[in-house]
């Protein structure tokens, strides 16, 4: 291949902005992927997130900024010419070609001799090989996924871009399909650049999570740091369950700030709270609080609610209380208690929290 | 497919086995329920009524003129080149269709893809001008057509004949291959050549290796068209021809005499041809369909 | 290498993508260039010199014999002598139309809706009597209309037929315009047709009850793109032909395409006039369409 570049590295994503007339898909990115992880761009439909995978696939290119894999810029080359490959959410396989033939297409273009060989052990690896020969139209949803990750996988790419690839399956196919492709990429241990809306899908396989949102990355960590941490309104509330409360920072002590929320008063980690003085949105995820029929005794912490909804899940029960605010808040009790707490719709009870597991994030970034 | 709308069943159904329609108020149902269909195949019979006429006085043992039955013969299908130019006609005619299809198909084609697949500067007028001509009167094409050859194109050494049938043909078959293999691009999903080009494919192989096979039934579709268009026209091909004659102006010329029972033969015989054609690549298709099924 | 990209970066960034753009729309051109260089020559050129026939002027005494000039006089005269045979040309091809869509709407409905596994051998006889020469067909309806024929007969018998003929009557003309027209009527209609839900119209049945009001508020209305479409590829080439009205219509009382015709091909120094009443019928067509195209746009209709 002519203008084929070789690279290796890790992927480095410089101030990369992509704009379609008046309007910017992606907004002056800087993200750097390390070589072998597998990594999630999270966020909601026409956050950009689809737009910067195309960019670093070669197929659309970026209006400024600059794509690199290691130390060759990559920026302006075309798609054939990068060590990058993509599974397509819609598969595109090639529909007049056999499964063989549309895993082989790629050695082949590069003229590899030993094409035959890699697809079928390519086939081996997702275990298609028995379909070989069929064309796409006969295989269901979840085989042609399979094909889509094979054709990309046999090139051994540097870089292996998924775009929502489990959206079209069904739920218990794609749980099946995440521990695959999560196995797939130990095993070949490429860097995996994972594109989806699904926030579970992403905090259950990647290493490291980008949570992007109107172009820009809002928070990007480890998956168990975005959840306990969020950094932003948006990430606090796309990331799980989250209960919160507008209050006002009021002072501190040592290192807590103290806050009114709810006409409560309520202590933070100063370093888990983003916002140290003024208004903040103060959180706390559904189960680090504890429901209790009495006011417990202690540091504060705690406000008093109505008891709306009760399900019993089984291995916890969870609780809808209605707030003073008005806000109804969600909680999650652990049944670990001998004796249930026996707590009904219209009941009083106290939510309490541990002020290190509270987060404070700016009010106005919804 | 029996798409049955429930208010066409009959109100009283096996709920209740003591009702029987009178025998006329069910063939009204029958009737009612089978219309579309009876008359559907009366359409198609009047459709085919005039191919079985000329089926039919192909056998006739005509004397002078072909227009009243006068007797069964198989003369003329034993020999149709047997009446002067009939069988050149037809030679012209096939030999005009096949060169415009060629270069139509292909300049059409053409077209089709920068249309579907690129946005440009004068992208809508390049739609007016393809889709005009098929909205011009095929009088006006071929009055046009003769205006210029005479007028202008002479002084350039082209006269009327074989070259000014073919680029006229050419002219009038390219919006409808166009407009034929469009559709078929534009059923394509774009990712399949961006997947493509992902794994290495240039625009050329890309091309070739994908696309092309792709839009080869569309493009295979407009050829068939584009030939039949060709071979059966004649108002522009009357006026553009001079002294040159395809097979559909042997035929009128000789309609002001009775035309000769070896037309009828050629006639039909293209039409046999063309349907067994037809059938063929239809059932090639589902044979495909039906294997890549299983 | 890499240093010197990065310098490069601030400044040349932006170019990449508008240098692609640019080469794309390069391509496209080229894609396009020869089919429109072919219709620009044999298509728009000739029109223009149409157009200027039109105006030309005979030199007098020499048939055949033309001039430049603005000669309006011939555009009078095509309005004028034969404002009558526009009104023909108008009013059989608008009459071969309704009727070709009055015959072709059943059998469409029934290939999208009832024919199923027979749908592709209907589709295959719709098409299959094109490949029998027109002329031929035409020629065919002359005999099975002559006055010997059964047609005529049976119609006489009955007391059906006042004038005593059908062939060489306008009757006849319409008839084969519309027999000649029926399949482009009847392939758009499918289409649409084809493409609406069936469960839909089934809904209509459910909320109307009668087979009538369901047609009209429900399957007319979704198979309109292909009736517009099929009308249109009908009354076009209806009222441009000849063909039916030589071989089955009157001596006197032609249509503008015979006027045309015998203008240009066997009426020496008829070119001027000829050229305005092309010129003429096509401005009236393309008027037409334009009022379609402009109510339902072109991507529909192309």
């Amino acid at each position: 291949m002519a203008g084929f570049r070789e690279a290796r590295g890790d992927l480095q994503l410089e101030s990369v902005t992509k704009s379609f007339g008046d309007f910017t898909a992606v907004d002056a990115i800087d993200l750097s992927v390390p070589r072998g992880s597998f990594f999630a761009l999270l966020g909601p439909s026409g956050c950009g997130k689809t737009t910067t995978l195309r960019m670093v696939a070669g197929l659309e290119q970026p209006t400024s900024g600059r794509v690199l894999i290691g130390d060759t810029d990559l920026t302006g080359s075309r798609p054939y010419e990068r060590p990058v490959n993509t599974v397509f959410q819609s598969y595109a396989l090639f529909p007049h070609l056999t499964i063989r033939d549309n895993v082989a297409f790629g050695p082949k273009r590069r003229k590899d001799k030993d094409a035959a060989a890699r697809a079928a052990e390519a086939l081996e690896l997702v275990q298609m090989s028995q379909f070989a020969g069929r064309r796409p139209a006969q295989l269901s949803g979840g085989q042609q996924q399979r094909v889509a990750l094979a054709r990309a996988l046999v090139n051994h790419p540097e870089v292996l871009l998924l775009d929502e690839p489990l959206g079209a399956l069904d739920l218990k196919l794609r749980r099946e399909m995440q521990v695959e492709l999560k196995r797939i990429q130990t095993e070949v241990g490429l860097t995996f650049i994972h594109v989806t809306h699904d926030q579970e899908e992403a905090m259950t396989m990647a290493d490291t999570v980008a949570v992007m949102n109107r172009g820009r990355i809002e928070q990007l960590g480890a998956p168990a740091e975005l959840y306990d941490l969020p950094r932003t309104r948006f990430v606090a509330e796309f990331l799980g369950q989250a209960n919160t409360g507008v209050g006002t920072i009021e002072g501190s002590d040592g290192e807590h700030l103290l806050a009114d929320v709810f006409g409560t008063k309520v202590k933070i980690l100063r370093s888990r709270s983003q916002v140290h003085e003024g208004t903040l949105l103060f959180g706390v995820r559904p189960e680090k609080v504890t429901v209790s029929r009495k006011q417990p005794e202690g540091v504060g912490n705690d406000v008093k609610g109505v008891v709306r909804d009760v399900s019993f899940l089984g291995v916890a029960t969870s609780y809808l209380v209605d707030m003073p605010s008005g806000a109804t808040w969600s909680c999650y009790e652990q049944n670990l208690d001998v004796e249930p707490i026996d707590l009904r719709p219209g009941d009083e009870v106290w939510l309490t929290w541990n002020p290190g597991h509270a987060f404070g994030v700016p009010v106005d970034a919804a | 497919m029996a798409t049955m709308t429930p208010s066409t069943r009959p109100a009283a159904g096996p709920s209740s086995p003591a009702y029987r329609p009178s025998a006329a108020k069910r063939a009204q149902l029958w009737l009612g329920r089978h219309f579309a269909m009876l008359a559907a195949v009366l359409v198609l019979l009047y459709l085919f009524l005039p191919v079985a006429y000329t089926f039919a006085f192909s056998f006739n043992d005509h004397g002078k003129t072909n227009i009243v039955w006068q007797g069964f013969t198989l003369e003329h299908w034993r020999d149709p080149c047997g009446v002067p130019g009939a069988c050149e006609s037809l030679v012209t005619s096939l030999q005009v269709g096949a060169i415009s299809t060629v270069v139509a198909t292909v300049l059409g084609t053409l077209m089709a893809l920068a249309m579907v697949r690129y946005r440009f500067r004068g992208r809508a007028a390049s739609n007016v001008l393809i889709f005009v001509p098929m909205a011009t009167p095929e009088i006006v094409m071929g009055a046009a057509l003769l205006t210029i050859f005479v007028q202008g194109f002479a002084d350039v050494g082209i006269h009327l004949g074989f070259a000014t049938i073919v680029f006229a043909h050419i002219m009038f078959c390219l919006s409808f291959v166009v407009v034929t293999v469009k559709a078929r691009i534009q059923s394509l999903d774009p990712r399949i050549e961006e997947a493509a080009q992902d794994l290495y494919a240039g625009p050329v192989q890309t091309f070739w290796k994908i696309t092309f096979p792709l839009i080869l039934p569309g493009v295979l579709g407009a050829a068939m068209l584009a030939f039949s268009l060709s071979f059966d026209d004649f108002i522009i091909t009357n006026f553009v021809s001079g002294n040159e004659s395809t097979f559909p102006k042997f035929v009128y010329v000789a309609s002001r005499r009775g035309i000769p029972a070896e037309a009828n033969v050629i006639g039909f015989s293209m039409f046999v041809l063309a349907v067994l054609l037809v059938i063929g690549a239809q059932v090639v298709g589902s044979v495909r369909a039906s294997r890549s099924r299983d | 290498m890499s240093a010197l990209a990065h310098a490069a970066a601030p400044a040349g960034a932006p170019a990449p993508a508008a240098q692609e753009t640019a080469k794309r729309s390069w391509t496209a051109y080229l894609l396009l260039l020869p089919g429109a260089l072919w219709l620009g020559v044999f298509f728009v050129l000739p029109l223009v010199q149409l157009a200027s026939v039109s105006l030309q002027s005979r030199y007098p005494g020499f048939p055949g014999y033309y001039y430049r000039d603005l000669n309006v006089e011939n555009y009078l005269r095509a309005l004028t002598d034969y404002a009558p045979h526009f009104a023909r040309s108008f009013l059989y091809a608008g009459l071969a139309t309704l009727l070709a869509f009055v015959v072709a709407y059943p059998l469409a409905y029934a290939m999208a809706f009832k024919a199923g596994r027979w749908r592709n051998l209907m589709m295959i006889c719709v098409v299959a009597p094109f490949f029998t020469s027109f002329i031929l067909r035409t020629f065919a309806w002359s005999q099975i209309l002559a006055d010997e024929g059964w047609v005529a007969g049976t119609l006489e018998a009955l007391h059906l037929l006042p004038g005593g003929h059908i062939i060489n009557t306008p009757v006849a003309v319409v008839a084969g315009l519309t027999y000649n027209f029926l399949p482009f009527m009847v392939l758009p209609i499918y289409a649409s047709l084809e493409r609406a839900d069936p469960r839909v119209i089934e809904a209509g049945g459910d909320l109307y009850a009668n087979g009538f009001t369901t047609f009209r508020t429900v399957t007319l209305p979704m198979s309109m793109p292909g009736v517009l479409a099929g009308t249109l590829l009908t009354f076009i080439p209806a009222a441009g032909d000849f063909v039916n009205m030589e071989l089955l219509g009157p001596q006197r009382g032609k249509m503008v395409g015979n006027v045309i015709n015998d203008q240009f091909l066997a009426i020496p120094g008829g070119y001027p006039v000829a050229a305005a009443l092309s010129f003429t019928l096509m401005a009236a067509i393309l008027a037409m369409v334009f009022l379609y195209v402009r109510r339902f746009g072109t991507e529909e209709l192309v």
